[in-house]
């Protein structure tokens, strides 16, 4: 059902968008490792004057098990104002929901009971395969469809990862994106310049590079993804490919700019082969019109005591950061970096993108640290900050701790535990909010992982009018 | 043509250029994008243009049918088109679906070709076209002449339709650009796809009472 006005969650720019009004519930995809269990959208309460602040409050369980929730997006953003392909009377109100495992994928409604969102549609991993494509990974709303990234073919567990597009209306799949792909075969993350007809890729492995957890051999090999790529979105084209360096694997989460003026964006590297660090790279425009990337962040592995590290990593004698997840406030100024290996979320100034500058930094968890929650001082906490969000207003960020079911267990091996902490961001001031860590049984015995706020936040959505 | 169709065409055209989605959003966009006055008043001849083919095609079909067949077939026909597409534009909901936005003047005037004629923007003008009188001494004159004179006087409605168009587009683009902003959309961006099926429907309906 259409509107009369279009949705007053959707902004023509950035700007409009950054006044928006702080989100009420946050939404966060919760999995059963043992896939025992079916996995769940928990319903978090962000509102600081409610009783159930910090609490969750409502729960959608899935109807099978073994889906992996990970990542998940809107039915439709602030793209829908778009002029070449406007429809801005749709509602922002299904969350389109991806087993990363099972390649099924759910449309959950939130309209009429925002707390206790219905499934009203399933994709089957048969219905996705159509498109040739398994393992759905990143959902964003595009001006033409929803495109879904996805990290492997629908037959064999191999590659090549690409773009699947869903219809806008009946969520069905309309097949695969890509016209011309080029050589690129690994997958993982897109997002795009939509004034540009700029989409961006990134990669991680194929399903069998990662399913069962990292695989030493292809890491020292050199293996996983170490490039990014660059498309034509209208001619739907691979027009240019950058390689970071082999020593650099997995680049993985993307963050252009908001600012549909600008060309550039930044994406984190995992870690680099050669000393374990972490590193984040900004892909721009040269002066040739064609796209550079340069690395901007540094981020040096921590040395550590073999006994306090997990076999994984006991013949380095050092904890790398491993950042995971990045995130860009909807203003570009900020850039959220989560570093999982070492417990720390770190936050740079990038209103200059080539010359970061860390103005805060929050401790959580780690593989050696265990930095505890300052409400509970005596828990010492597994996992690190991962997946990170950023409300519109840039006020408040929220991570959770998982980062990847096989993984998780890998780095974390006496259990990875489930936790959503909430970082307060005002000017030169950094620190969690004591009020707000929902945790443990909380979440019962799930492990979380993406989070997305009510009515947007800084990765949902893409603007096509400049701010002023 | 009596002055009240005149007013008829001119009127449609206003309320097509009125739309943001027929393409002044489209120039304002550009022109944010350059942060470039010149890039808006270059964007919205091409856009002017793809929606006077769009609409010229229908007009003339129509007015040259209507020198050769009985007006009122074609009245009856045109409106029965008119309320069947103006109920699935209401029911259907399916978008206008087109992935850039950099484009060419000429990818402009084909953009906005397309868009107008998904929209069905020509067959609005139906009613106006379709009660032309064939059987008046001027229209007899028309109708002497056959088709090829017929479909001239449709090009012609189809120009003065799209001059009033460009007006109102020009007006609310350069408001817009220079004045109110974008953040004005979020209020009075109106659902035009409804009211404008509904418009179908109706001027089908009483395309069919004129000319039955």
């Amino acid at each position: 059902m259409t509107r009369w006005t279009p949705d007053p969650t959707f902004y023509p720019t950035p700007r409009d968008a950054a006044g928006a009004p702080a989100e009420q519930l946050a939404y966060v995809a919760a999995f059963d490792r043992s896939a025992e269990r079916p996995d769940a959208i928990a319903v978090v309460d962000t509102e600081p004057s409610s009783d159930t602040y910090g609490r969750v409050v409502g729960w959608t369980d899935l109807p099978h098990t073994g889906d992996e929730l990970h990542h998940f997006g809107w039915n439709a953003c602030s793209s829908a104002l778009c002029p070449a392909a406007p429809h801005p009377h749709v509602e922002r109100r299904y969350l389109i929901v991806p087993g990363l495992r099972s390649s099924r994928i759910y449309v959950i409604d939130t309209k009429d009971d925002p707390r206790a969102p219905r499934i009203i549609k399933e994709i089957s991993p048969d219905e996705f395969g159509a498109s040739g494509y398994s393992r759905p990974h990143t959902i964003h709303c595009g001006p033409d469809g929803i495109y879904v990234s996805a990290l492997g073919n629908a037959t064999d567990g191999g590659g090549p990862g690409g773009i699947a597009v869903l219809d806008h209306t009946t969520f069905d799949v309309r097949g695969k994106w890509e016209a011309d792909r080029g050589d690129q075969f690994l997958a993982y993350d897109f997002w795009w310049h939509l004034t540009r007809d700029v989409l961006v890729t990134s990669e991680w492995g194929t399903p069998d590079m990662v399913e069962n957890g990292i695989v030493p051999e292809l890491l020292l090999g050199r293996e996983y993804g170490h490039r990014l790529h660059f498309w034509d979105l209208a001619k739907r084209s691979l027009t240019q490919t950058v390689d970071l360096g082999d020593q650099y694997q997995m680049t993985l989460e993307l963050r252009p700019a908001h600012d549909p003026s600008r060309e550039y964006g930044f994406v984190g590297v995992v870690v680099s082969v050669e000393d374990l660090s972490a590193s984040i790279w900004v892909w721009h425009r040269s002066a040739t019109g064609d796209f550079g990337v340069t690395k901007v962040i540094d981020i040096p592995a921590e040395p550590a005591d073999t006994e306090d590290l997990p076999p994984a990593l006991q013949p380095f004698g050092a904890v790398p950061p491993l950042v995971t997840d990045i995130d860009l406030s909807v203003d570009d100024q900020f850039l959220y970096v989560s570093c999982w290996g070492t417990g720390e979320l770190k936050q740079y100034d990038v209103s200059d993108p080539f010359h970061p500058v860390e103005v805060g930094s929050v401790r959580l968890g780690g593989i050696v640290r265990r930095t505890p929650h300052p409400s509970f001082p005596d828990e010492r906490l597994a996992g690190g900050p991962q997946m990170v969000e950023v409300s519109r207003d840039g006020e408040r960020v929220y991570v959770t701790n998982s980062l990847y079911g096989s993984w998780d267990d890998q780095f974390y091996p006496d259990g990875v535990g489930a936790w959503l902490a909430k970082v307060d961001v005002t000017p030169g001031n950094f620190t969690l909010d004591p009020k707000f860590f929902p945790h443990g049984d909380e979440f019962r015995g799930l492990r979380v992982h993406q989070t997305r706020l009510q009515g947007g936040d800084a990765s949902s959505d893409s603007y096509c009018f400049p701010s002023a | 043509m009596t002055w009240g169709q005149l007013a008829a065409l001119a009127g449609l055209g206003a309320f097509h250029g009125l739309n943001p989605a027929m393409g002044w959003l489209f120039a304002v966009a550009r022109a944010m994008q350059e942060r470039s006055r010149p890039v808006l008043l270059k964007s919205l001849p091409p856009i002017a243009l793809g929606h006077l083919a769009s609409v010229a095609i229908v007009a003339a079909v129509v007015s040259a049918t209507s020198s050769v067949v009985a007006a009122n077939i074609v009245g009856i026909t045109g409106g029965a088109v008119l309320v069947v597409f103006g109920l699935w534009r209401l029911l259907s909901e399916r978008h206008f679906r087109w992935a850039g936005m950099r484009l060419s003047s000429t990818q402009l005037a084909g953009w906005s070709f397309l868009m107008s004629s998904a929209h069905g923007a020509g067959l609005m003008l139906l009613p106006v076209l379709a009660a032309t009188p064939v059987a008046g001494a001027h229209a007899g004159h028309v109708a002497a002449s056959g088709p090829p004179l017929a479909a001239l006087s449709g090009l012609g409605a189809a120009g003065l339709h799209t001059v009033a168009m460009f007006a109102a587009m020009a007006l609310c683009a350069v408001l817009v650009y220079e004045f109110v902003g974008v953040a004005i959309l979020r209020k009075a961006w109106f659902n035009m796809d409804r009211l404008w099926a509904a418009v179908m429907v109706g001027a089908g309906a009483l395309t069919i009472a004129l000319t039955a």
